[in-house]
C-alpha cells in the first residue's frame, strides 16, 4: 500500500493549537508550511464522521494557516480597488465581501475576503499564498497605506447548524450576525473578531482570536457537546460539495474568473469601469466568452474522479478535473472539472478517464449540496 | 495456516497452493473512510510488488501491491457494496482477492505476524 503525500513542503513553525490538535488526537500533515490536523482518531473522529458532524451539528476547524491582513491608511479602499475587482469602497462597516487577487494578464493570484472592520481593511488570504501576496500587496499599495500581518492570531472557524447556538452562548453578539457580516467581541477579556462566514455551506462563523488565548477559546467552544473538532480533510470534502473551489486546485494564476465562474466576484459596475489590475484582459474574456469554464460532475458508481483526471465526449478530450471525491453527504463521487465551453450545459453526459476506464459523469449545477447561510429570520 | 506481512502493509494467508490477501488494520486506520475498491479481474497474472487493486478513501487513491506473483482466482466481491468492510474487519471479511502461489520461496522476504508488529511499532 503507498499513499501519495497531499503536500510535499517542510513543516515551519508550530501554529498556536498545535499541541491542543495532538492532545485531541489528531493526526497531523505538511500543509502550507505548517503541521496541520487532517482528521481526529475516536469515536467521533474519522474524515466522514467529522463532515457528517458538521452537517448536523457543528465543527471547530483550525483554520490559522491563513493569513489575516490589515489595511490601514489614507484612501486605503481606493488603493486596494487598484488590486481587486470588487468594490471595497462600497462595503459598509461590518461587511465583508469574497474577492480575487489578480495579476496583470487576469490570473488569479489568491481567493480572499475582505472586510471593513470599521478601523481598517481586514484581509483573510490562503495559507499557502500569504507570504507570496504580502509580497505582492507590499509591490503594489501606495506608501500612504500601511499593510500588517497579524501572524500572532489564531483563527478558528466554527460551522454547522447548531454553530449560532453554541457560539451565542458565549458570545451573544455573534448571534445577531448575519452571513457575511462581521463585528468585534469581547469575550471574558479575551478580544474577538467574529465573521459569520466559512468555507463549508454551513451557517457558521470565523473568529480571529490572540494566539496566546486560542487554546482557552477551542477548549470553550468543544466543552459543548455539540461541538466536536475537525480536520482538513472534512474541510476539503464539505468545501467541494458547497460548490467552492480550492486554489491551487480549481483555481490558478493561469485561469481567469470568468473561467472559473467566479464572475460573481467581479463587481457589476467595476466590470465596466476598470481600474483594477487585470481589467483588461478579464473584459475581454467577459465580452467573447470563456473558452472553458469550472463545471460540476456528478459520477455514477463509487470510484472517485481525481484533480487531473481527463474528461471526455466520445474520444474527445474536452477537460480536466481539478478537484473530486467522494461526497459523504450525496454517497456519491462529485468533481469539479475545467470544460470546453460546448460542454458546460446541465445535464450534459460526459466521462471521466480514471485507471483507462471511463465513469460516466453529468454536468451538474453547484452547489452539489445546498449551502444553509443564515442571511436573517 | 501461517500469515505474511510486507512492508506495505498488505497480508497475506498462504492455504496450500492458494493465497488470499488485504490490507493490514494499520492500513486502514491510515487510509481512513474507505469509499471504494478497485479490485483485479480474475485471471489476472500479478507479479510480486506489481499494482494489484487500488483503495479509495475519501481524501485519496491508494495502490496496493501484490506480495508474490500468481494467478487471481477470485475478488471479495462483498467489497463492490461494502468497501467499509475494509475499514471495519481488515483482518478478515475485508480481504482483497484471491491468488494461487506459484513460487513458495517468494514468501521469505516476509514478515511474519510478530516481525511486522515490530515493523509497525517502530514507524
Amino acid at each position: 500500500m503507498s499513499e501519495e503525500p497531499l503536500v510535499e513542503e517542510i513543516a515551519l513553525d508550530p501554529l498556536p493549537l498545535d499541541a491542543w490538535h495532538r492532545e485531541n488526537g489528531a493526526r497531523m500533515v505538511p500543509f502550507a508550511g505548517y503541521e496541520m490536523p487532517i482528521q481526529y482518531a475516536g469515536e467521533h473522529g474519522g474524515i466522514v464522521a467529522e463532515h457528517n458532524w458538521t452537517r448536523e451539528s457543528a465543527s471547530l476547524f483550525d483554520v490559522s494557516h491563513m493569513g489575516q491582513l490589515g489595511v490601514s491608511g489614507d484612501q486605503a479602499g481606493e488603493a486596494l480597488e487598484a488590486l481587486l475587482p470588487g468594490g471595497i469602497t462600497s462595503l459598509k462597516e461590518g461587511r465583508m465581501r469574497y474577492s480575487l487577487l489578480l495579476n496583470e494578464e487576469g490570473g488569479i493570484l489568491d481567493d480572499l475576503m475582505v472586510t471593513n472592520t470599521g478601523q481598517q481593511y481586514g484581509l483573510v488570504v490562503n495559507g499557502a499564498c500569504k507570504w507570496d501576496d504580502i509580497a505582492h500587496l507590499r509591490e503594489h499599495l501606495p506608501d500612504a497605506v500601511t499593510l500588517t500581518h497579524y501572524a500572532d492570531n489564531a483563527l478558528l472557524a466554527l460551522q454547522g447548524p447548531k454553530a449560532a447556538d453554541v457560539l451565542g452562548a458565549l458570545v451573544p453578539v455573534a448571534s445577531e450576525l448575519t452571513f457575511m457580516k462581521a463585528c468585534f467581541a469581547d469575550w471574558e477579556g479575551v478580544p474577538l473578531w467574529i465573521s459569520r462566514a466559512g468555507y463549508t455551506g454551513e451557517d457558521g462563523f470565523e473568529i480571529a482570536v490572540p494566539g496566546k488565548h486560542a487554546e482557552k477559546l477551542a477548549n470553550a467552544l468543544t466543552e459543548d457537546d455539540r461541538v466536536n473538532p475537525a480536520g482538513l480533510g472534512a474541510r476539503d470534502s464539505l468545501r467541494l460539495e458547497a460548490g467552492l473551489p480550492l486554489y491551487g486546485h480549481d483555481m490558478t494564476d493561469g485561469t481567469d474568473p470568468v473561467s472559473a465562474d467566479l464572475t460573481f466576484a467581479l463587481t457589476k459596475k467595476r466590470r465596466e469601469s476598470g481600474g483594477w489590475m487585470g481589467h483588461e484582459p478579464v473584459a475581454a474574456i467577459l465580452a467573447n466568452g470563456p473558452k472553458q469554464r469550472r463545471v460540476g460532475l456528478l459520477l455514477d458508481g463509487r470510484m472517485p474522479a481525481r484533480e487531473g483526471a481527463g474528461v471526455y465526449a466520445g474520444d474527445t478530450k474536452v477537460g480536466t478535473v481539478t478537484s473530486g471525491g467522494f461526497s459523504p453527504t450525496l454517497g456519491q463521487p462529485i468533481a469539479m472539472a475545467y470544460v470546453d465551453i460546448t460542454h458546460t450545459a446541465d445535464g450534459t453526459a460526459l466521462e471521466c478517464e480514471v485507471r483507462n476506464k471511463r465513469l460516466s459523469a453529468t454536468v451538474s449545477p453547484m452547489p452539489f449540496v445546498p449551502h444553509r447561510y443564515f442571511r436573517g429570520s | 495456516m501461517p500469515r505474511y506481512f510486507t512492508d506495505e502493509h498488505e497480508w497475506i494467508d498462504v492455504e496450500g497452493e492458494t493465497a488470499t490477501v488485504g490490507i493490514t488494520d494499520y492500513a486502514q486506520e491510515q487510509l481512513g473512510d474507505i469509499v471504494f475498491v478497485e479490485l483485479p479481474d480474475v485471471g489476472a497474472i500479478l507479479d510480486k510488488g506489481g499494482d494489484a487493486a487500488v483503495v479509495e478513501s475519501v481524501k485519496a487513491a491508494s495502490d496496493v501491491y501484490s506480495p508474490i506473483t500468481g494467478e487471481v482466482t477470485e475478488a471479495n466481491s462483498a467489497l463492490e457494496d461494502e468497501p467499509a468492510l475494509v475499514n471495519s474487519s481488515a483482518d478478515e471479511e475485508g480481504w482483497f482477492f484471491r491468488m494461487t502461489l506459484s513460487d513458495r520461496d517468494e514468501l521469505e522476504g516476509l514478515m511474519d505476524d510478530k516481525a511486522y508488529k515490530a515493523f509497525v511499532d517502530n514507524l
